[in-house]
């Protein structure tokens, strides 16, 4: 069922510097040239029935519903399949097309069930509207012939025809029996997810939806997008939730909160009540489009699991005790007080969220820079994405990807390193599939064979299967072909970089050492393929370079980044559409975390601390003096809490203890402080060692901003009130006001002012023009008052663009005889991060346990079958997954997820960093893989020490 | 803070600019490196373990951090 609120104009819409005049029941319309002529009826106001057309889907003409009446053409076109002609005249309405019409009609109602009244669509079914706008007022054929309707015949059999509904999906149902096989499923499935997982079996009479070879949806290769079920016309296929509650009555856009797509949803609502998620059709970053967990991962929100009231306790072995808003706030206030009087101002810090809006994370940071007095604030993108923010800032002069998403509709070459996008960015990963399937060449470099490299209708053209941890040397040997190949774009070099920089670069990745032939060896990639993927990549025209953690997340991180902004500089493909370098940002709102400040050593807007002018202006707008120095990464202030020097954090929306390398040395360190807070939705890792836990909100509860990852600034609205009473960018305030900082924010619009006033990138955004915008793109100032989807087109941020070199560093994480193997980690569709969300939801049926991945060859040798249970060992520690035999993987390497706690991923990944930020080296781990039959030591004690904890919970809820 | 980790940090900022061919130019990156990101206590103790032989640090990095000294004015305080 489309949306509540949305037209549906028929077939897309058409981009054309010519513009067409026709006539269309006297009405004359200009429209651009490839227009349907459905879609220009509808621009008129003229609704021309149809049934097998919606404006996500290409036309397909095969509903006969819409047929209309040409001036000077014989017969009736379908209007959807009809382009326009300049002095077309059209009628849509005449008395042969009625004739037509009812025919048609009454045909499909002969074989659909008359249960309107008591069926989830009814009132906004599409079949039910079209019996209606062409007078059917008579079915002549019963269902005594035959039909897919009833499940038996007249004479009691079982009716060959009837399928049985399939409730195979947790999220919807699939009843054949409502079908009017007009195939808008099947072209949601191919042409806006790109999975091909439905298909119309059978041939005239016999034709039915089927999910793969007739399985059930759940077991069939569906991803469970929701895209056939947006689609449907009638009930076929309709959410769990519809069917429970009935049609929405208002609908509220607002922004997702899983990952850096950004996908723009209409929640459709009845009160307070979520009905359902439908993706917006105007939506900037998807289109209309949407993933599994953002259309359907919902549940967590109102999951029991969720607390609701301010909990507060001495130790961490003692029960949770139920507090006000107002103690809990005050202890806090008092407690951190009392440790900067005792230990110092420094001892104390805070951590932002990537999952809160920017408002909120600014606010954090500022209660932290101005509050606290001192710059000990960092954000999770230390363990992501910082080498992003100082890899782009060295070379092209902002930490922030160049381009907006639908550049990639003019890209004739596609890099994906170290990305996955099918599965971790999904609707932009499906659109990158159509893209490819439109023709664009493709090339992956990763270590494992990711679902874009086959996938149906899509291969690439070179699949780099490089060893975990020469990122850098494949980045530079693909540069060394184009420097002694004579692919340099030398006027773009000439005119837009920095020339000594470029002329050290040159000569340094020109050396023989950094030839494919010389790094076939550690890359294990043949030479021919790095030298035929580097051709192709300066030569194949628009070329765009995607990456995520699988370069980032090394301790050559920053070191890969700026490398691929060489690549893309040498070649020339930065600075406008088709082209650039694009980080796949992991979480909802990482780039905004950033930019708003999270970083030690950065105010908002990516300027270093030590920067007196900027520094004065933050001082004189927040009346306080601020430190000039950086303060603590993540990782220092562990380091700084076992040393007994950082006593008291305030965290808000992240899971340390879950998502940070070295589990152990985590928790130690959590273990070493006096006061912890934990501001979050549920009691997660982390909580469990808190002294003080705040209940957070979810997206749903609160007014805001996300950042996505094409620098995309998109509002978050309320549609329901705080389940704990307070918006978290409240709680934040609260806060400061108790601490002695004063903050009286009535609304996030005024905090978003706030931004606006103090970062020049941020100088044009304000709700008032988001909302009139839809979203925008920053940077957003006077030269861009509606914003920058593409950066650095006529001259770089920093002015000239800067060559860096870029040494490959082997890893200090290396292979022996005691482990073997390389252990690199990674994401899955189905969940997000460290799974608090994603577990809460029916996705567990897709994913509930992470699995090791291990190649045949491996497991023959170590004795390990299919579901064993194996122990994994690094330097680090141990942990116990069950084994899954993968060829996915190369031998010598294995893969986990890291989406449940009592997985212990993190427990193996060690200290290892990026030699820049920091940024953990959870893609590198030698590790040893071994058949065992019981959980790890750490297993057991996470398994007592959880269950301590749920009663110390417990007994807080029952006083 | 563990002095090892500072070391190993040290060593790891000072492998990425051993590219650069300028030894001096070297140990300056290093040097604006540990200032801009490092944390006054971090620079204060990798300072003071040079001081007392650099132990486990490479010769680049204890050139950096050498330099580090030269420019960094809270040092001196």
């Amino acid at each position: 069922m489309l949306s509540i609120v949305e037209i549906d104009r028929g077939t897309p819409a058409v981009l054309s510097d010519r513009q067409v005049t026709l006539e269309i029941d006297g009405r004359s319309i200009r429209v651009p040239e490839g227009t349907s002529v459905m879609r220009a009826a509808s621009q008129a106001g003229v609704n021309i029935p149809k049934l097998c057309a919606t404006d996500m889907l290409d036309a397909f003409g095969s509903c006969r519903l819409c047929l209309v009446e040409i001036e000077g053409r014989k017969g009736y076109p379908a209007s959807c399949t009809t382009s326009v002609a300049e002095g077309m005249k059209v009628s849509t309405q005449t008395p042969k097309l009625a004739e037509i019409r009812r025919g048609v009609m009454e045909l499909y109602i002969s074989d659909h069930p008359l249960d309107c009244l008591t069926c989830p669509a009814n009132g906004h079914c599409e079949l039910q509207d079209m019996a209606g706008v062409v007078g059917l007022r008579e079915v002549r054929y019963g269902y005594d012939g035959a039909n897919h309707v009833l499940a038996k015949t007249r004479t009691g059999t079982d009716n060959p025809h009837f399928s049985a509904k399939d409730e195979s999906n947790p999220y919807f149902t699939f009843d054949p029996s409502k079908c009017i096989v007009c195939s808008r499923c099947v072209r949601a499935c191919d042409e806006v997810q790109g999975t091909f997982a439905l298909t119309i079996q059978g041939r005239g009479f016999d034709s039915k939806v089927a999910a793969s070879q007739d399985n059930p949806f759940l077991d069939s290769e569906c991803v469970s997008c929701g895209a056939c079920v947006q689609a449907c016309p009638t009930a076929t296929l309709s959410e769990k939730s519809l069917i429970e509650r009935g049609q929405a009555e208002h609908s509220v856009v607002t922004t997702c909160a899983y990952c850096g797509v950004g996908c723009s949803f209409r929640a459709e609502m009845q009160g307070e009540e979520i009905v359902r998620m439908v993706p917006n059709k105007d939506g900037q970053a998807n289109h209309g489009h949407s993933c599994v967990k953002g259309r359907f991962a919902i549940g967590y929100a109102t999951h029991p699991d969720r607390i609701h009231t301010p909990m507060i306790r001495q130790k961490i072995t003692d029960p949770w005790r139920i507090a006000s808003w107002d103690e809990a706030i005050a202890h806090v206030a008092s407690e951190f007080k009392r440790l900067q009087q005792q230990y110092g101002k420094f001892s104390v810090g805070g951590i932002t969220s990537s999952r809160c809006t920017n408002e909120e994370t600014y606010l954090v940071q500022k209660l932290v820079r101005a509050g606290f007095g001192n710059n000990n604030v960092d954000t999770c993108a230390r363990v992501c994405h910082s080498p992003t923010g100082y890899g782009l800032k060295a070379t092209l002069g902002e930490s922030a990807g160049t381009q907006d998403f639908d550049s990639v509709e003019y890209t004739d070459v596609m890099l994906v390193i170290g990305a996955n996008p099918t599965d971790a960015h999904p609707v932009f990963g499906s659109q990158m599939k159509r893209r490819l399937r439109a023709g664009a060449k493709l090339i992956v470099v990763d270590p494992r064979r990711i679902d874009l490299v086959r996938t149906p209708h899509v291969k690439a053209d070179y699949h780099l299967k490089l060893r975990p941890g020469t990122n850098v040397a494949v980045l530079d040997a693909l540069a060394h072909v184009i420097v002694t190949e004579g692919w340099v774009n030398e006027a773009f070099v000439a005119s837009r970089c920095e020339q000594p920089a470029f002329e050290k670069w040159r000569a340094f990745v020109a050396q023989e050492k950094h030839s494919p032939e010389a790094m076939e060896e550690e890359t294990g990639v043949p030479a021919a393929m790095i030298r035929g993927a580097a051709r192709l990549y300066a030569t194949g025209g628009n070329a765009a370079i995607y990456y995520g953690l699988g370069v980032t997340e090394h301790s050559q991180g920053s070191t890969a980044v700026m490398a691929i902004a060489n690549l893309a500089m040498a070649t020339g493909n930065i600075g406008r559409e088709g082209v650039g370098v694009n980080p796949l940002r992991g979480q909802n709102n990482v780039q905004g975390s950033c930019d708003m400040g999270s970083f030690p050593h950065e105010f908002p807007g990516y300027r270093h601390v030590s920067d007196a002018t900027v520094r004065a202006s933050f001082e004189q707008a927040w009346g306080v003096p601020l430190h000039d120095e950086p303060g603590l990464r993540i990782p220092n202030m562990f380091e700084a809490a076992i040393d007994g020097q950082f006593k008291g954090l305030y965290i808000e929306g992240e899971d340390i203890a879950q998502s940070d390398p070295n589990t152990q040395h985590v928790t130690a360190a959590l273990e070493a402080m006096e006061c912890v807070v934990v501001q979050d939705l549920f009691l997660n890792e982390t909580a469990k060692y808190a002294h003080v836990f705040l209940p957070g909100c979810s997206f749903l509860e609160k007014d805001g901003t996300f950042t996505n990852a094409e620098r995309r600034v998109s509002r978050v609205r309320k549609v329901m009130e705080p389940r704990s009473g307070h918006a978290d960018w409240e709680v934040t305030q609260r806060l400061a006001n108790a601490m002695g900082y004063p903050m009286n924010y009535r609304h996030p619009s005024e905090i978003m002012d706030e931004i606006a006033r103090l970062t020049p990138t941020f100088r044009g955004v304000s709700f008032d023009k988001i909302d009139r915008l839809g979203s925008i793109q920053w940077p957003c100032n006077e030269e861009h008052p509606a914003g920058t989807p593409v950066m650095h087109v006529d001259e770089f941020v920093r002015g000239k663009g800067r060559f860096m070199l870029t040494e490959y560093v082997p890893t200090s994480e290396k292979v022996n005889s005691a482990y073997p193997l390389i252990l690199t980690t990674g994401r899955i569709l189905s969940q997000y991060n460290v799974g608090a969300q994603t577990r809460r939801t029916a996705n567990v049926m897709w994913h509930d346990e992470d699995r090791l991945e291990i190649h045949p060859h491996d497991a023959e040798e170590r004795g390990i079958s299919e579901g064993d249970w194996v122990g994994i060992e690094s330097r680090a520690g141990q942990t116990v997954l069950r084994a899954s035999i993968s060829e996915r993987m190369q031998p010598g390497v294995v893969y986990t997820t890291f989406h449940f706690p009592g997985s212990g991923a993190n427990v193996i990944t060690t200290e290892n960093s990026d030699w820049a930020t920091n940024c953990p080296e959870y893609k590198v781990t030698a590790v040893q893989v071994t058949r065992v039959n019981q959980p790890s030591q750490w297993q057991k004690r996470y398994q007592a020490f959880s269950q301590a904890q749920q009663a110390l919970l417990d007994a807080a809820e029952t006083p | 803070m563990n002095i090892e980790r500072l070391v190993a940090m040290a060593n790891d900022i000072s492998r990425y600019f051993a590219a650069e061919p300028d030894p001096v130019a070297g140990a300056i990156g290093i040097a604006d490196h540990l200032k801009r990101f490092w944390e006054p206590g971090m620079r204060k103790q990798i300072v003071a373990h040079l001081a007392t032989g650099g132990e486990g640090m490479e010769p680049l990095a204890k050139k950096g951090v050498e330099r580090l000294m030269e420019i960094d004015s809270k040092l001196r305080a």
